[in-house]
Formats: structure tokens, C-alpha cells, sequence
């Protein structure tokens, strides 16, 4: 399974994140994103969206090592 | 400070020996043998030596191994921690050993430039160019001064600095072993772990020792030298023993643990005996405190400290911890609404740890969580408004400079 991952340095704390995909990002109580679990197949795409839309460039999907 | 000379086996001295540059020995199979003997990284996160070292010879021999270039070896002196000063003095008492170390690691990784990166205050460096003019290496072998900041001696942020950057942490993967300085695949390492390595090489497999700050409440503070193992009270005693009556003890440095000391005297110091007491031997800070002195309190000064020293690059870095802060200020001065700062800490401690780019968030939230168990009774009084006599007194340990 694929997983989200925060670049910490990099996130400015937008939090279009949370709201794009709340299946799988909480924020903190300072606007930073929380990965609350791996990518289930049916979150895929919706996943890939919240990391489009990252203003800071600041999420990743990175696959599982082979 | 002065180093004390202790008993470890000859093989394993790092300082009490005489520190000339002699012919290096071979590097076969030096990988292999510094997984035998289990060493690991000493500048306090404690990685596997061995591990480190594959990683670069892995990410050398990819196909793509032209473009990205010969290994880099960086010896880390920095010692960003205010309260160690066991990277100085072995820097200041065996610089040809710990150079050995470097120029060894290179050859073992068919690496051809070494970087030995020390504090721009420290004598070290000063020290390590004269070795070096006696010296003539098959590597490029040079000194960096490195800005003097807790979290410069974090591996990244060298990497980061040696590059022309800021000597700040960077996101990682990619980690320094596949992508470090100028592009290299690069093996970051203490001094102290470069020195056993060279000693490893030169006298073959052998019991290891340590290298201790003792500091704080106890009558010769300073640097010891101690085979691993060694009980606790037996490494007090090394430092000419307490000088009061010491309650606690700080082990690992600042982003590290409480232990009562009257229940750890006979512990062995070692990494996987301190962890199995709940503690960390981290860079191998121990550091007294005496039993009338509140433990909250001095927790707050390092944890002040450590607020002060973040990169402030990451969020929960940058918030989380004066957060953290003023929740345990709270506390500490026994407020009104102490319990329900009480109550808002322990939350945030499981939302800073681990979200840092670096270690730096982890070892605060290591400190305070082993401050609230570790002085629980105190803790408990000062919920009730009754803080102890010794609530607010300055900092018993150096509180070390800060860059704000």
C-alpha cells in the first residue's frame, strides 16, 4: 500500500490537505498536517489530488519498497 | 576539562595512548568487522557503524555511480550538545587517531576526499591542522568550521553547510549515504566512532569502551574513558563521586532521560542496558542533579533551551515545543489551571514526536515525558499549588548559548 508523506520543512500548514482527503490527514492544533494511516486502493486518486494541490509541494505519495 | 584515565582493555583506549601517526593498516574486510563487533554511531543516535557504511557502498556501486561521483566521509566533532565534551577532548588528546578513523573509512569505501567538521570556536580545529601538516594521507583530508548550534551537528545539516547552505537540517530521504555532500554518497560519522573504527582496524576485533561526560553534581567533572559495562556508581566514582546528595541523573544530554540514581547505581552503561531501564545513553552525558533541587524546574531550563535551539524549520518543531514549554511553566510555578496544563502537555507530547525533519522535536518530548514519570511526586505537589522549595531556581546546567 502506498503511503502520504509530509515534507515537515517544506509544509507551510495550508491544510488544503485535510480538507481534500479527512479519510486520512488530521490537523494539529497548529494547521500541520497529521498522516493518520496508508493509502487504501479506493483513496488513491484522491490522494494524488491532495498532493497536486499542495501549495507548498509539500506531500508525497511514495510506494511501499519493492 | 580534564580527561580521567580509566581501565579499559589496551585495544579498545581512545585516550591514554600515545597519539602518533603511524602507517595505516590494511582496510580488507573493515566493513565486515566493524559489523562483528557491533559498533555504533557514538555521537548519539546510536545507528549501526556497519549499516551506515553499506548504504554508501551501495549507493556507489548503482549504475548511475559516475554521475553522483566518489564517496565523502565526514568526521562530525561539532558536539552541539552544551553539556558533552568528549568530541573535544578526544580531538584535543588522539587527533591523529580519530583522522586514522576517517582516512580508513575512505579507503574502506573507495572514498577520496575526507571532511572533518569542528565548531568555529573549538580548539580542535587548530589542533587537527597541525596533525595534518604531519601527515601526508592518500585522501584529500581537510578542517571545516562549522557554526556553533545544537542542531548543526545533526548529519543533514552538515551536509547542508558543506554544500553552501545554512547548518540547518534538511528533509530526509534522501539520506546523506545516497545524496550528501556535493551529490556524494557520504558517510557521516562522530569522531568518537571514527576513532574506534581506526582502533578496530589497527588492533582486530576487541571488548569496546566508552567515552563519558560526567557532569553536574559531582566532584571532578570531566571526561571518562570506561569499558562498556561499567556499573554506574563505578563511573560516578570516576568523577570523584557526588558531591552532595544526587537524587537523579540526566543521561544522554539535554533531549534525554531522567534516572533515579539510588535504584540505577549498579546499571551497566551501555546503550541496550540503559534502554532497558527506560533511559538513553544518547552522546553519553550523565550529568548529576542533586535531590534537593526540583527536577521540573531544571527540565524546563533544557527544555527552554531546546525551544531556543530549534531550526524552526518544521511546524510542530517550531510550535509544538513553546507550547510545550508553557504548559510545564505552568507547572512548574503550581498555577490554578497547572492540571489542566498538565493534561494539554502530555496530549501534545504524542503530537510533537516524531514530526520534525530531525530528532530535535523527539528528544524534547523524550525529556519532558521522562520528567513527568521520573518526578511524578514533584510533579503531583506542584499540581496541588505546593511546588517544592527549590521551584524556579536558575539552571544547574549549563544552559549553553544560543544563536536568538
Amino acid at each position: 500500500m502506498s503511503h502520504l508523506r509530509v515534507d515537515a520543512i517544506a509544509c507551510d500548514g495550508h491544510g488544503l490537505c485535510a480538507d481534500l482527503l479527512p479519510e486520512l490527514v488530521d490537523l494539529d492544533e497548529w494547521g500541520y498536517p497529521i498522516v493518520t494511516g496508508p493509502v487504501p486502493r479506493r483513496l488513491r486518486r484522491a490522494a494524488a489530488a491532495a498532493v497536486a494541490a499542495c501549495p507548498a509541494l509539500a506531500l508525497r505519495l511514495t510506494e511501499p519498497p519493492r | 576539562m580534564p580527561a580521567a584515565l580509566t581501565s579499559p582493555t589496551a585495544a579498545s583506549r581512545a585516550l591514554d595512548r600515545p597519539d602518533v601517526h603511524l602507517p595505516l593498516p590494511a582496510v580488507d574486510g573493515l566493513v565486515d568487522a566493524v559489523d562483528a563487533a557491533g559498533l555504533r554511531g557514538r555521537g548519539g543516535a546510536g545507528f549501526p557503524t556497519a549499516a551506515k557504511m553499506r548504504a554508501v557502498l551501495d549507493a556507489a556501486s548503482r549504475p548511475d555511480r559516475r554521475r553522483r561521483g566518489q564517496p565523502v566521509v565526514v568526521a562530525n566533532g561539532c558536539e552541539g550538545e552544551p553539556a558533552s565534551h568528549k568530541d573535544a577532548t578526544l580531538l584535543a588528546l588522539a587527533p591523529h587517531l580519530v583522522v586514522d578513523g576517517a582516512v580508513l573509512a575512505a579507503l574502506a569505501l573507495d572514498g577520496s576526499r575526507v571532511v572533518l567538521c569542528v565548531g568555529t570556536a573549538a580548539p580542535a580545529a587548530a589542533g587537527l591542522r597541525a596533525a595534518l601538516a604531519g601527515r601526508a594521507d592518500p585522501v584529500a583530508v581537510e578542517v571545516v568550521e562549522v557554526p556553533e548550534r545544537f542542531v548543526a551537528s545533526q548529519e543533514t545539516a552538515l551536509v547542508r553547510f558543506l554544500g553552501g547552505g545554512p547548518a540547518l537540517p534538511t528533509t530526509s530521504p534522501p539520506r546523506p549515504a545516497e545524496r550528501g555532500v556535493a551529490g556524494r554518497p557520504t558517510f557521516v560519522a562522530n569522531v568518537e566512532t571514527l576513532a574506534r573504527l581506526a582502533l578496530l582496524a589497527r588492533h582486530g576485533p576487541h571488548a569496546q569502551s566508552l567515552l563519558l561526560t560526567v557532569g553536574g553534581a559531582v566532584a571532578r567533572p570531566g571526561v571518562v574513558e570506561v569499558a562498556a559495562g561499567t556499573p554506574l556508581s563505578r563511573v560516578l566514582a570516576l568523577a570523584g563521586g557526588p558531591s552532595t546528595q544526587v537524587g537523579t541523573l540526566l543521561t544522554g544530554g539535554y533531549g534525554g532521560t531522567w534516572l533515579t540514581a539510588r535504584d540505577h547505581l549498579g546499571l551497566p552503561v551501555d546503550r541496550d542496558s540503559f534502554r532497558a531501564a527506560g533511559a538513553t545513553l544518547g552522546a553519553g552525558v550523565l550529568l548529576a542533579l542533586p535531590a534537593d533541587a526540583c527536577g521540573p524546574t531544571q527540565t524546563l531550563h533544557l527544555l527552554r533551551f531546546l525551544v531556543r535551539e530549534s531550526a524552526r524549520q518544521c511546524g510542530p518543531c517550531r510550535f509544538g515545543l513553546p507550547a510545550m514549554a508553557g504548559d510545564l511553566t505552568e507547572i512548574v510555578d503550581g498555577r490554578p489551571d497547572a492540571s489542566a496544563a498538565y493534561a494539554r502537555l502530555t496530549e501534545r507530547l504524542g503530537v510533537v514526536d516524531g514530526r520534525g525533519a530531525c530528532s530535535h522535536p523527539d528528544g524534547a518530548v523524550r525529556l519532558v515525558a521522562s520528567a513527568l514519570h521520573v518526578f511524578a511526586e514533584d510533579v503531583a505537589m506542584h499540581l496541588r499549588g505546593l511546588p517544592c522549595r527549590a521551584a524556579g531556581a536558575p539552571s544547574l546546567f549549563p544552559a549553553g548559548r544560543s544563536a536568538w
